[in-house]
């Protein structure tokens, strides 16, 4: 490394070489702190160790290519420039996004508090029931709307919620019919996805006009769009009976304001719906983040995708939540698994829920009222303006004219952005109004489109047959928290029930939880980037194209790649639109009969499962004792399958945490025979600045934005997972249907550039770190994980070491010898560390029984003495019951965690002290984090599911 | 921790244990190591009655709360019950693995019984431990 200290430790550098003050906050351990860890782990200096952990084969020879850093408030700067370069202007072009109030005390107190959006996906559920209480309500608020029996807790979008529900209803067909119908009065990205989703796994796509579609042959699924893009209220229940003739699901895409006053979907024979919950408050931001929405009947749910939270008890018998069937996910099914999503958005979905929370079920209707009233006024006006104007309608008014351009045109200057229908003979436009439309805004609009008199409401243009009867959001919640001191409360004690990054270090392995700057996350709440409607013309978001294009060149430097594309949502997203890249290559090439895809059994579970969905063979390689890849079983696979072979998928450093010394050799394998090598990049955060990817021959990598680059976890969402390819590559990244941008791949999201707001936290990122910066941040982060390392040798076996006994970022430790010696498993240790005040490290991935620690470079020395002082007392206490002065039942592991209701109770009956339950470290006393439930009974709340709030205890 | 391993039972390489019935009927349930080594057992994926199903071809799913385990077909035939009381206490075949069949057979080829191991084969393998 270039300079004197990985806290870049010079006092006066040149202006050149840019300000390095962020880096002195973003990155933990100070110059002397680093001195004294080095002194731990026995290495001369950083660089010395940086040599023993990373293979000189594979380091790169050329430092990164990026603008020296900026400072915090230059990058404040940069961002208030790009984003006035950015037009908002009214955008009543609908198609699942609308303009929407954020109420201000959600915005302050979830999207811009770090103890909503560090936290960590609920997994470690007793540390979590604050979000997991919040996404139980947005599963109520769901299933309530849509008039169905259960709901997720949110998909990556509408578009991608489509194409599972098509997935589901292809399973629960047991693929025995392959026919599915899409609705034209689809959103055009949702129809773009579902082909994109369909083509791999052979099913058909009928795009058509659902009520003078034949049904009669069978399609093992309809999907409907309600209302229509267009605005279009139909009526579907005729052929409900006819799809479900031939044992059809019916999947309708819907509106969640529509809701309140259409008939819900499930009243009418809907077996899944689906949609955007972004305008329930969560700004537009170009297109995401916002959180789609599944809900199914309950006869489906153990096919149904996503993560579902769940009610079930704790070891009190107290009622407590957690995911539930997670034995649906892919790191258990893997290549059988039915959906490869991992992530969800769950940031965007709790604020979702807080919107119905707060306006409650009345509050709601009156929006939904208003808005419709507002769009039935303006039919009327453009009706008595001669126009042709569509009927039954919720908010989206269409109609038809001559000038569908011309009026567009004079609507933009006069600051509106309206949809310009185009098809037909005679061209049409659709506006869509919303809760943001104010009466100054109508005038204005009036005006624009020549109407004459003043906007006037009319009675809501919904068919009598499908208002909505039922009554909805009926639980207390919806009811209890109307002022905002009390939802200001409310928020708050939820967001105390849980463990973020603003209490203590989330060391888990392969999850890269770093340091969210702030400085980083406020551009995101900037209105220039938040207010922009996706469909927006191009010249209107020059400062996204800007900064699109500035990110799209750091990451392809800093991976060694010719092109990126933006648009994957997470990470799963990022595998699925690159194998569905190299399958586009190979087919462009005539090379069709390429359908194996090369997996190590080490690998997380999610590459199989999206290897499964691009219509690949999975067939996996053996790993040896070290978890490296087996390269005489690769080089056996690669032979046997020759010209079959699509792809390897490798992680890289490996999911063991080494950097394996074959991976050359491993894709020159691959590349022998005409495969494709992906590289998935869950631990690029041991390699930025290092080594690249593509100069170590891959051909394309994912990016988790949310691990390496600062993008917040968001209590499990939101993600991005941008790809980078090689030059040969990228024709075929993933396209748009509406705004065009990439190459001939099929659209994989909902929107052009994946979820646009949070990108500017990344720019920020890259900016303020600078070309050392971001190197010094691998190069601390694999020091953090050798410290720890080292500080708990001797006590527990750190598994998998580099050819010079060094690990990479990560670092896993084997507690299995702890089951046999005390009957203690990697549970309790997990449990036991949140009375500690700490978040378990990853449990049994990748090796069952284990624990695998990552740092991070954000972490100081002081924060990691912590953890690993809290587990070496933990190894104590096993020393303890090993010794057989603890009892083997009765003793601190197996009844962690301690809540203050257990510790604090008159009937305190267990063998070891209060004291010794709750305060077992000194830290303690200065600040106690307190579970809120025991440790949970997952049994007995997967085999009696409740997914609604109607049970729950009020909070 | 020994397993249980009936006498009058015949067993499958994949922990599936074969009570012959009446004729040429089949049940068919997962060994008490088996359940041990799942865990909690939450939920029963059942095959429908009248699917024709293959020897070594796999058939439903029993789920615990840590993992999903496939059953294999121990023999080829067609399904002529399934076990539905597990839909409500799945939990059953933690308690009573032996008396928690979960689908029946009507055999095509009983000569496939040969292919299974004894109480004492399987015995062995449980011992040799893969």
């Amino acid at each position: 490394m270039s300079g004197s200290g990985a806290s870049g430790a010079e006092s006066a550098s040149p202006l050149a070489e840019g300000s390095r003050d962020f880096e002195r906050r973003h990155i933990g351990p100070d110059a002397e702190q680093l001195a004294a860890m080095l002194a731990t782990v026995g290495a001369a200096s950083l660089d010395a160790l940086i040599d023993e952990a990373v293979p000189a084969r594979i380091r790169t020879s050329r430092p990164l290519d990026l603008p020296a850093p900026i400072s915090e408030h230059e990058a404040l700067a940069a961002l208030a420039d790009r984003a006035a370069k950015n037009r908002v202007l009214r955008s009543y072009l609908g198609m699942g996004y609308h303009g929407t109030l954020t109420p201000p005390v959600i915005q302050r107190n979830v999207l811009e508090n770090p103890g909503w959006y560090t936290a960590y996906t609920p997994y470690q559920a007793e540390i979590s029931q604050g979000r997991l209480e919040a996404l139980l309500v947005y599963q109520t608020m769901v299933q309530e709307l849509t008039g169905l029996e259960i709901a997720n807790a949110s998909m990556l979008d509408e578009a991608t919620a489509a194409a599972e529900a098509m997935n589901m209803a292809f399973h629960v067909g047991r693929e025995k019919l392959t026919r599915f119908f899409v609705d034209e009065g689809c959103h055009p990205q949702t129809i773009a996805v579902v082909r994109t989703r369909a083509e791999p796994i052979g099913v058909e796509v009928v795009v058509g006009d659902p009520l003078a579609f034949d049904f009669s042959e069978p399609v093992f699924g309809a999907l409907l769009q309600y209302p229509t893009t267009t605005g279009h209220v139909r009526d579907y229940r005729a052929l409900v009976e006819a799809v479900h003739a031939h044992k059809g699901l019916v999947i309708v895409a819907t509106d969640l304001l529509a809701l309140t006053m259409l008939a819900p979907p499930g009243e009418w024979g809907a077996d899944v719906a689906v949609g955007n919950s972004q305008r329930f408050g969560v700004p537009l931001g170009y297109g995401g983040p916002h959180a789609g929405f599944f809900a199914t009947l309950e006869k489906h749910q153990r096919k149904m995708p996503g993560r579902i939270i769940g009610q079930s008890v704790d070891a009190d018998g107290n009622p407590a939540l957690r995911m539930a069937l997670q034995t649906r996910e892919q790191h258990i099914r893997r290549d059988k698994a039915t959906s490869n999503i991992c992530t969800a958005q769950v940031l965007l979905a709790n604020m979702a829920a807080f919107y119905a929370v707060w306006h409650g079920p009345a509050g709601l209707t009156a929006i939904a009222r208003r808005v419709a009233s507002r769009a039935a006024g303006l039919a009327a006006a453009l009706k008595a303006a001669g126009f042709e104007v569509g009927a039954q309608f919720f908010d989206t008014v269409r109609f038809q004219t001559d000038d569908a351009a011309g009026i567009v045109d004079r609507a933009r200057a006069a600051g509106f952005n309206l949809r310009n229908l185009g098809a037909g003979s005679r061209g049409s436009v659709a506006i869509a109004l919303d809760e943001t439309t104010s009466p100054a805004d109508l005038v204005a609009l009036y005006a624009a489109l020549g109407l004459s008199g003043a906007p006037r409401d009319a009675d809501p243009a919904i068919p009598e047959g499908l208002v909505r009867k039922s009554g909805f959001l009926k639980q207390a919640v919806f009811h209890s928290h109307r002022s905002e001191t009390a939802m200001m409360r409310w928020l708050h004690r939820l967001e105390t029930k849980d463990l973020a990054l603003n209490t203590s270090m989330i060391p888990l392995g392969s999850c890269t939880m770093k340091l969210n700057a702030a400085a980083e996350m406020m551009p995101v709440s900037f209105p220039g980037f938040s207010g922009l409607h996706p469909f927006v013309p191009r010249e209107q978001a020059q400062g996204y194209a800007q900064l699109f294009a500035e990110l799209e060149g750091w990451l392809a430097e800093i991976t060694g790649f010719a092109a990126v594309s933006l648009q994957p949502n997470a990470g799963s997203q990022g595998e699925y639109a690159g194998l569905l890249t190299i399958r586009r290559y190979h087919h462009a090439r005539g090379e069709t009969e390429r359908d194996v895809c090369l997996i190590p059994t080490s690998a997380h579970g999610t590459n199989p499962a999206s290897a499964v969905l691009a219509g690949l063979r999975v067939v996996p390689v053996r790993c040896d004792d070290h978890g490296n890849i087996d390269v005489d079983d690769l080089r056996a696979k690669v032979e046997q399958h020759g010209s079959r072979v699509s792809a390897l998928m490798v992680t890289y450093p490996s999911t063991h945490g080494v950097f394996e010394e074959a991976i050359r050799e491993i894709c020159q394998l691959v590349h022998s025979v005409g495969g494709q090598v992906y590289l998935d990049g869950a631990n690029m955060n041991a390699m930025v600045g290092l080594c690249r990817p593509g100069e170590i021959g891959a051909d394309v990598c994912h990016l988790n934005l949310h691990k390496t680059f600062a993008i917040p976890h968001g209590g499990g969402g939101p993600g991005m997972g941008p790809i980078g390819v090689a030059a040969h590559l990228a024709p075929h990244l993933p396209s748009h249907p509406v705004i065009e941008t990439g190459g001939d791949g099929g659209a994989v999201s909902a929107a052009p550039w994946g979820s646009p707001s949070i990108l500017v936290i990344t720019w920020a990122y890259i900016a303020m770190l600078g070309p050392v910066g971001l190197t010094n941040a691998s190069k601390m982060a694999i020091l953090n994980a050798n410290y720890i390392a080292k500080r708990l040798e001797g006590k527990y076996d750190v598994l998998y070491k580099g050819a010079q006994g060094r690990v990479a970022h990560e670092c896993i430790l084997d507690t299995r010898p702890l089951k046999t010696s005390a009957n203690i498993a990697v549970d309790d240790i997990a449990k036991r560390l949140m009375d500690y005040g700490f978040h378990a490290p990853t449990m049994s991935f990748p090796v069952a029984g284990t624990l695998m620690v990552e740092p991070t470079e954000s972490e100081d020395q002081g924060e990691l003495d912590r953890l690993c002082d809290a587990l070496l007392s933990i190894r104590a206490e096993i020393a303890e019951v090993e010794a057989g002065t603890a009892d083997p039942d009765d003793n601190v592991l197996k009844h962690a965690p301690h809540t203050a209701a257990a510790v604090i109770s008159d009937g305190w009956a267990h063998a070891y002290s209060r004291e010794k339950a709750a305060y077992p470290a000194p830290w303690l006393r200065v600040h106690k984090y307190w579970p809120t439930v025991r440790r949970i009974d997952n049994a007995t709340g997967d085999r009696n599911l409740i997914c609604t709030c109607d049970a729950w205890p009020e909070s | 921790m020994a397993s249980n391993v009936p006498d009058d039972l015949l067993f499958t390489s994949h922990d599936e244990w074969v009570r012959q019935e009446k004729g040429d009927i089949v049940a068919v349930g997962i060994t008490d190591f088996a359940q041990d080594a799942l865990g909690e057992i939450v939920h029963v994926e059942v095959p429908e009655v009248g699917d024709e199903i293959e020897a070594e071809a796999a058939v439903c799913e029993v789920e615990s709360v840590k993992a999903v385990a496939e059953l294999y077909a121990p023999v080829s035939g067609e399904i002529v019950a399934v076990n539905e009381d597990l839909d409500d206490e799945p939990e059953a075949i933690n308690k009573n693995p032996y008396g928690s069949w979960i689908f029946k057979v009507k055999m095509s080829d009983p000569d496939e019984l040969d292919n299974l191991l004894d109480a004492a084969a399987y015995q062995q393998k449980l011992e040799d431990g893969d």
